[in-house]
């Protein structure tokens, strides 16, 4: 038996450009506070993927732990650091 | 030095994307992840743990010793950072970090954050109770635990949080979590069983040993979340004061 793994495909394209967007636009930011925040919008998008993949578990740990927490430390730091970033 | 480490990244690339075409297909049943063990876990663990979240039981139960020492990481990073960042009146820092400007009290704000914070723990001791029957557990709710600390110190500031928790009980409640897991753990040795084999509490709770497993992953679920609710915040409040702990963000 193979799996059908086209399951979800729509939410899939939708989901997937996003996600290399938001990789992308919080690698050339040059603004710290910004890449913070597009990192958590990141965690949210793979934590939607998870979830549509169907490991709840994960996706659940992805929100609490990537998109929430993590998000409110990398800010932390960000502002304590140089705000602009050289490269 | 730019291009070097584009050419760098491109190459990375298109190997790992050679690589992912060797990878098995979501969900693929024959894949080599899910013939030896998945098996076994779907059929038995209902009946040798009485949890019906097999994810919980695999992570706390027949993966419990990699749970613990996962636990214990998150310990060491909370306590890295804190030897890194803390200073105190005795190591004063030479480098006084830019402070962001803080405008006064904002009572929306404030009020918002009181009416939340509740919700969020009580909500978070609710994961961290029903991760037997539903995604969620210790990881998740000592999080959200934390995150319900931060939020407090965000809009209030450091110093009520800390006035509500003091710096030395998290540092000591973070280590009490590691030694509360390892402890179940020991307990077990001591009654005659492998270390973490939570069967052994069955003749001494007078319970059936399904149940024993059960309760013995509620105990270790309730020692990593004190260990990640205190580390969470420790981290908080070193990061965002600069290790002073006078002012947050």
């Amino acid at each position: 038996m193979t799996w059908d793994a086209s399951l979800l495909w729509q939410f899939d394209l939708l989901i997937l450009p996003m996600v290399i967007i938001c990789a992308i636009a919080a690698l050339s930011f040059k603004d710290l506070v910004s890449c913070a925040v597009i990192s958590g919008a990141f965690s949210f998008l793979m934590c939607l993927l998870w979830t549509e993949m169907l490991a709840v578990d994960v996706a659940f740990t992805e929100a609490a732990v990537g998109a929430g927490v993590s998000t409110v430390l990398l800010l932390g730091t960000a502002l304590h650091v140089k705000r602009k970033s050289k490269d | 030095m730019k291009k070097t480490a584009l050419l760098i990244i491109a190459v990375l690339g298109i190997l790992l994307l050679r690589a992912a075409e060797d990878l098995p297909f979501w969900g693929d049943p024959q894949s080599p992840a899910s013939v030896h063990l998945s098996d076994y876990y779907l059929e038995e663990s209902y009946e040798e743990t009485s949890v019906p979240n097999i994810v919980t039981s695999v992570l706390a139960d027949y993966r419990g010793y990699d749970t613990m020492f996962e636990t214990v990481v998150i310990f060491c990073a909370g306590i890295t950072v804190l030897i890194v960042l803390r200073r105190t009146h005795r190591r004063r820092a030479k480098v006084i970090s830019p402070r962001p400007e803080r405008p006064g009290a904002d009572i929306i704000l404030q009020t918002a954050a009181r009416l939340l914070v509740p919700m969020m723990q009580l909500f978070a001791l609710y994961v961290v109770a029903h991760g037997h029957h539903s995604p969620g557990g210790g990881f998740q709710g000592g999080v959200i635990l934390g995150s319900s600390l931060i939020l407090l110190a965000l809009s209030y500031d450091i110093q009520m949080a800390l006035h509500r928790f003091k710096e030395k009980l998290v540092l000591l409640f973070s280590a009490g979590g590691v030694l509360l897991y390892a402890a179940i753990g020991l307990a077990c040795l001591f009654l005659g069983r492998n270390f973490l084999a939570y069967g052994a509490w069955a003749a001494l709770l007078g319970i059936s040993e399904p149940e024993a497993h059960s309760h013995g992953m509620l105990g270790v679920e309730i020692g990593v979340a004190i260990t990640v609710l205190c580390i969470m915040f420790s981290l908080y409040i070193d990061l965002a004061s600069g290790g002073d702990l006078d002012e947050g963000l």
